[in-house]
């Protein structure tokens, strides 16, 4: 049996200073379901964190000053984040591969962990991008619920 | 804890002590205190990350900015963390496979054979 998920819509200036408040945000709501450890909260306090970083860059680079919008929903058995902005868009097929860890040649690469680290921190990614914007999806499965899916 | 950048010497090494949280907001003051550093002529830098409460890939980006430019000169950069979850993103990232992280200033620094 489930239940009506649980939703929330947020709207945040597309300002670096607003991602601390994005973080507590995907602790408040994490909290909601008693099942997930600690340790899993602070990953996917990460992974929406870095999502919304490339919303903001994306603004910025499109000279945007509207909202990034965010959409939380506490699912039975999954929580999960939408990030939406409206930048210029990308090709998620596209974003430069990084060179081995212990290849020297690793340290010129200033960038380009974000999208790793919410592939790595989430059970599941989807990036949706075009030329109005790219929406990212990520969710992390609840423990105590996947037992009886 | 509120984000902040302190610099001291320590046996040879500069020692760049960071508080707080690095993201997007706070990443560019820590690249200007690190860079400054670096064009000031420190050729051995410690990091001491023992004080953050949270990091992203910013401010990953500026350790390997750092280490990258430190390293060009001959020099050598090194990282302090005490906090589990910042070492575990570090070695979830590999820095740690071209950083070399410590769990204290002092292990930094005595650990040196420059």
């Amino acid at each position: 049996m489930t239940s009506d998920p649980t939703q929330f819509d947020f709207e945040i200036p597309a300002r670096p200073e607003y991602l601390s408040l994005v973080r507590s945000l995907v602790v408040e709501a994490a909290e909601m379901d008693a099942s997930l450890s600690r340790e899993r909260i602070e990953d996917f306090k990460v992974a929406v964190s870095e999502a919304t970083t490339n919303a903001i860059e994306a603004h910025a680079r499109a000279c945007r000053d509207d909202s990034i919008r965010i959409r939380c929903t506490l699912f039975d058995d999954r929580l999960e984040f939408h990030i939406t902005d409206r930048g210029y868009g990308f090709y998620p097929d596209q974003i430069q591969v990084l060179p081995e860890p212990d290849d020297p040649s690793r340290l010129n690469f200033e960038r380009g962990l974000g999208i790793y680290l919410m592939r790595v921190l989430s059970d599941k990614v989807e990036i949706q991008s075009g030329s109005d914007g790219t929406e990212v999806s990520l969710a992390i499965d609840l423990p105590a619920n996947n037992s009886n899916s | 804890m509120e984000f902040g950048v302190t610099v001291a010497s320590h046996k040879g090494w500069e020692v760049l002590t960071v508080t707080g949280e690095i993201d997007m907001a706070t990443a560019p003051r820590f690249r200007q205190r690190l860079l400054a550093l670096i064009s000031g002529g420190a050729q051995n830098v410690v990091i001491d990350l023992s004080g953050v409460d949270y990091i992203d890939s910013t401010g990953l980006g500026v350790l390997m900015g750092g280490a990258k430019r430190v390293r060009s000169t001959g020099g050598d950069i090194r990282l302090v963390t005490t906090g589990s979850r910042l070492a575990d993103l570090i070695e979830l990232t590999r820095l740690d496979r071209v950083l070399d992280v410590f769990d204290s200033v002092s292990a930094a620094t005595e650990s040196s054979d420059s």
